[in-house]
């Protein structure tokens, strides 16, 4: 047994007993022992906001279960990574997300859907999230029929990197969206065309011009002609 | 009278202000025009320093701000379950055949827009109506009598305030149609007992002493609370009192505010005192428009005679409390979405810990208690904490206020010793039920379902808790025999459909599946009731907020309950 430590979280992460700094995460204590633990929302670049709830496990057997990327491991608790309750809440999540939007380009949620067992067809007649595809800009396609809500791609272009502030979210509930203000296009926007949006997407929603292009059966000059980056627009007409 | 304002003038007032003047701002330009343009966003994101893409996502979170022209006046009538029972959907369809357009839309002149509306905390005058004149302001209007008043509005919108009980403490002295002014409410005497007589520790004692539980849902040990926020470190310490009132069938608030507005502000000042703040925000959904005014009446009574502002009865003691006003969210009632509205955000909930009492408004230690909780501290502080626990039981001690809608011969708030039963309330103080009863709904949108021989149950915190049921906001709604209950539910579902900030991915899309499965109940697809119980339980486990946490909590009991309700036939 380790030594009580004013710094140090003892505690059971399915069944094995674990000894953490205070502090840590219960995703990251269970990826120090190698367990997986799956999740959509939660990228080491960006602040985790606990969004996607699948990857919450069950901490004592309570009322509530805890995201395993936020939550703090806590002083002998009982953690389990993966029980009937967990599944049924990951599999539920995930059948209803499928419900909504196309997850087909997002590997990791396809492979998920797998482990989990979701059955496709779960939701009949569901309305589906639909948005027309954003092509404004010779860098990359805006597709939000695959759109998770992640929040990345915001939180990239704002605080959390870029300090650009070209993109928010729209309305709420099931029809919340990202947005640009007043849905201008991005050649209008503060875009600086950075990318890092791009980067920090999980699924097909964000993608470069030159791949969507490819994927569309477009030939290498028909690329081309799309991506040619016109002569700068004049700064602040006022 | 309409007042000709230009953006720039309204701008003037804003200038050196910073973020959380955002809704303020808002709130000025969509009364002006309307609505709120690409070019007043352009202009305010100058003024206040945030970027225009923030604000887009702001004005299009709250839904009485509008982005997009609307009619010269917005008329919203309330669909949620005491005006459904009410005939709130007649008079709804009927106004909009009338203007010719669908609920949504504007007249073609441009004078009407027809909206439908979550709860307006008027259900024990249903159905009710909410109104924007452009260039005035929002007026409640309850009962609709007709649409004649929707279209042309009333001189005297005054409804009465329908108030009884067996214990009137908070509800006292009450006039049914007039705000209790300082002169008839008289001087602060707690707050000047506190302040000559007390320190802000024995405040604290005398109120955790009181055993006062918060009335806002939650259910959480007042003076505990404030114990946390005087002794959190972080400077400045801030009072927030919530009043968003927004869970379905509550109205017991908008009373408090309405009639007694002086008792709130002393109970604000006293908690100010007692964790040691200068500042406090008093957050009212932007639903009453009312209660604002009659607040803000109240709070410049207050300063001209010195019991609020600098040096209050002569002390070192400073407080100052400032209205906010919501802009159509029922989540931000939300105790940490309430704190980023106030702040100039979208109000999605904060994750938790940190706690509000040492990370709160503004990342500032803060206390926040609904309207009630702080009501009821002037008579525990005058009286002492023996006299408040005399009413009530062991662990539900103080009268508590309930609001009564649906079919019962006299809704209103009542004010009850906890330890009556649901049963002796509606029959002895609400004058029994109208027709057979089927069914009550404890606690609101987001409560459980009580059957007809679970009335005895007393009505106290723990013997509610016992039956799986809940005090919740203190709303009480009742049915009788003649009542679809299936259609109860999906006016439940619309609800929380709309109200889902859309942050967390299991209650953005349950409720949106939820209510889905629920419309087509009458004809259910073999399963539905599993993918309800699916839905629901991983809303209520996963979660992100209580709206989430609770948005199935009515389903989940009348499945329990009602099982037939959910197969064919
Ligand atoms: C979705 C949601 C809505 C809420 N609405 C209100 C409200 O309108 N008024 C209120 O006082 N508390 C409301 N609460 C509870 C508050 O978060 C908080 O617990 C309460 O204001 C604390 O005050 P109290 O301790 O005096 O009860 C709500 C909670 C949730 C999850
Ligand atoms: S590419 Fe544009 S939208 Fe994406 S992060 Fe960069 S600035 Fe923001
Ligand atoms: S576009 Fe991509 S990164 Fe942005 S919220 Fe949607 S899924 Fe996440
Ligand atoms: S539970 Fe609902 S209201 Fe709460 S954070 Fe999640 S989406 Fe928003
Ligand atoms: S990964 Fe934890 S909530 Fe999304
Ligand atoms: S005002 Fe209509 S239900 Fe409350």
């Amino acid at each position: 047994m380790p030594e009580a430590d004013d710094n140090m979280i003892t505690f059971t992460l399915d069944g094995e007993e674990i000894t953490v700094p205070e502090g840590t995460t219960l995703l990251e204590a269970a990826r120090m022992i190698g367990k997986e633990i799956p999740v959509i929302c939660y990228h080491d670049a960006t602040t985790a906001n606990g969004l996607c709830r699948v990857c919450v496990v069950d901490v004592n057997g309570g009322r509530l279960l805890q995201p395993a990327c936020i939550a703090e491991c806590q002083h002998d608790s009982i953690v389990e990574t993966r029980n009937e309750r967990v599944e049924r809440n990951r599999r539920t999540i995930l059948e209803m997300l499928n419900s909504a939007v196309d997850l087909s380009q997002g590997e990791a949620i396809q492979e998920m859907m797998m482990d989990y067992g979701v059955d496709e067809s779960r939701f009949p007649d569901a309305k589906r999230r639909e948005h027309d595809i954003h092509d404004d800009n010779p860098f990359y396609v805006r597709d939000y029929n695959q759109c998770v809500l992640c929040w990345r791609c915001v939180q990239v272009c704002a605080e959390d990197a870029q300090y650009t502030f070209a993109l928010t979210l729209g309305e709420r509930g099931y029809d919340t969206h990202v947005a640009t203000a007043f849905d201008i296009g991005m050649m209008d926007s503060p875009c600086v065309f950075c990318g890092q949006c791009i980067g920090v997407c999980p699924t097909g929603a964000l993608k470069p011009k030159t791949e969507w292009g490819l994927e569309q059966g477009m030939s290498p000059d028909e690329i081309r002609q799309m991506t040619r980056i016109p002569r700068r627009r004049k700064e602040n007409t006022e | 009278m309409q007042t000709m304002i230009t953006l720039d003038e309204i701008l003037n007032d804003y200038i050196g202000r910073k973020r959380d003047a955002l809704l303020p701002v808002l709130w000025d330009v969509q009364t002006a025009f309307g609505h709120i343009d690409a070019e007043a966003v352009h202009q305010i994101s100058h003024t206040l320093r945030v970027p225009e893409a923030d604000i887009y996502g702001v004005i299009s979170f709250y839904t009485l701000f509008h982005d997009e022209p609307t009619g010269e006046t917005i008329i919203r009538v309330c669909t949620d379950p005491s005006c459904g029972l009410a005939g709130a959907d007649d008079m709804l369809n009927g106004l909009c055949s009338r203007l010719g357009i669908h609920h949504g839309e504007t007249t073609v002149d441009g004078q009407f827009t027809i909206e439908h509306s979550a709860c307006l905390g008027l259900c024990e005058h249903a159905p009710a109506a909410l109104i924007s004149w452009r260039g005035i302001g929002e007026q409640s209007i309850a009962p609709v009598s007709d649409t004649d008043v929707l279209l042309n509005g009333t001189d005297n919108a005054q409804y009465e305030s329908i108030i009884g009980g067996d214990a009137p403490v908070l509800l006292a002295g009450v006039d049914t149609y007039a705000a209790q002014r300082l002169k008839n409410y008289g001087d602060y005497v707690a707050l000047r007992k506190a302040i000559n007589d007390s320190s802000p520790e024995n405040v604290i004692a005398e109120v955790e002493e009181s055993g006062l539980i918060g009335r806002g849902g939650a259910a959480f040990p007042t003076g505990m609370k404030w114990r946390f926020t005087r002794q959190a470190t972080g400077q400045p310490h801030y009072v927030v009192c919530n009043a968003d009132e927004s869970e379905p069938g509550t109205f017991k608030d908008r009373v408090l505010m309405e009639a007694r507005p002086h008792l709130l502000l002393e109970g604000i000042a006293l908690c100010g005192y007692a964790i040691g703040a200068e500042t406090g925000y008093l957050f009212i959904r932007g639903e009453y428009p009312e209660a604002m005014q009659r607040m803000q009446a109240a709070i410049d009574e207050a300063l001209e005679v010195g019991l609020l502002g600098d040096n209050i009865m002569g002390s070192d003691f400073s407080f100052h409390i400032e209205i906010r006003r919501g802009a159509g969210a029922y989540i931000c009632g939300e105790e940490t979405a309430l704190f980023e509205a106030i702040e100039g955000k979208r109000g999605f909930p904060r994750i938790k810990p940190p706690y509000p009492t040492t990370h709160g408004l503004f990342g500032k230690p803060t206390t926040i208690n609904n309207v009630e909780t702080l009501c009821a501290v002037p008579g525990i502080i005058t009286n002492g904490a023996a006299w408040f626990k005399a009413f009530g039981t062991e662990k539900s001690t103080g009268p508590k206020l309930v609001s009564v809608s649906g079919h019962v011969n006299r809704p209103g708030v009542y004010e009850i010793s906890p330890g009556i039963t649901l049963r002796e309330l509606l029959n002895d103080y609400c004058e029994g039920v109208t027709g057979e009863l089927q069914a009550v709904l404890m606690g609101g949108a987001a409560g459980t379902f009580l059957t007809p021989d679970e009335i005895d149950v007393r009505l106290t915190f723990e013997d509610l808790r016992k039956a799986g049921s809940t005090f919740g906001s203190g709303a009480i709604v009742v049915f009788n025999t003649e009542t679809d209950l299936r259609d109860v539910l999906v006016r439940l579902g619309r609800f929380f459909r709309h109200e889902s900030c859309g942050k967390c991915f299991p209650c953005q899309l349950g409720t949106q599946r939820q209510v889905e499965i629920l419309e087509r109940l009458d004809a259910p697809l073999p399963d539905d009731r599993s993918r309800l119980e699916d839905i629901g339980w991983t809303m209520t486990e996963s979660s992100l907020c209580g709206l989430g946490q609770t948005a199935a909590s009515a389903v989940l009991s009348a499945i329990e309950k009602w099982p037939e309700l959910f197969e064919k036939g």
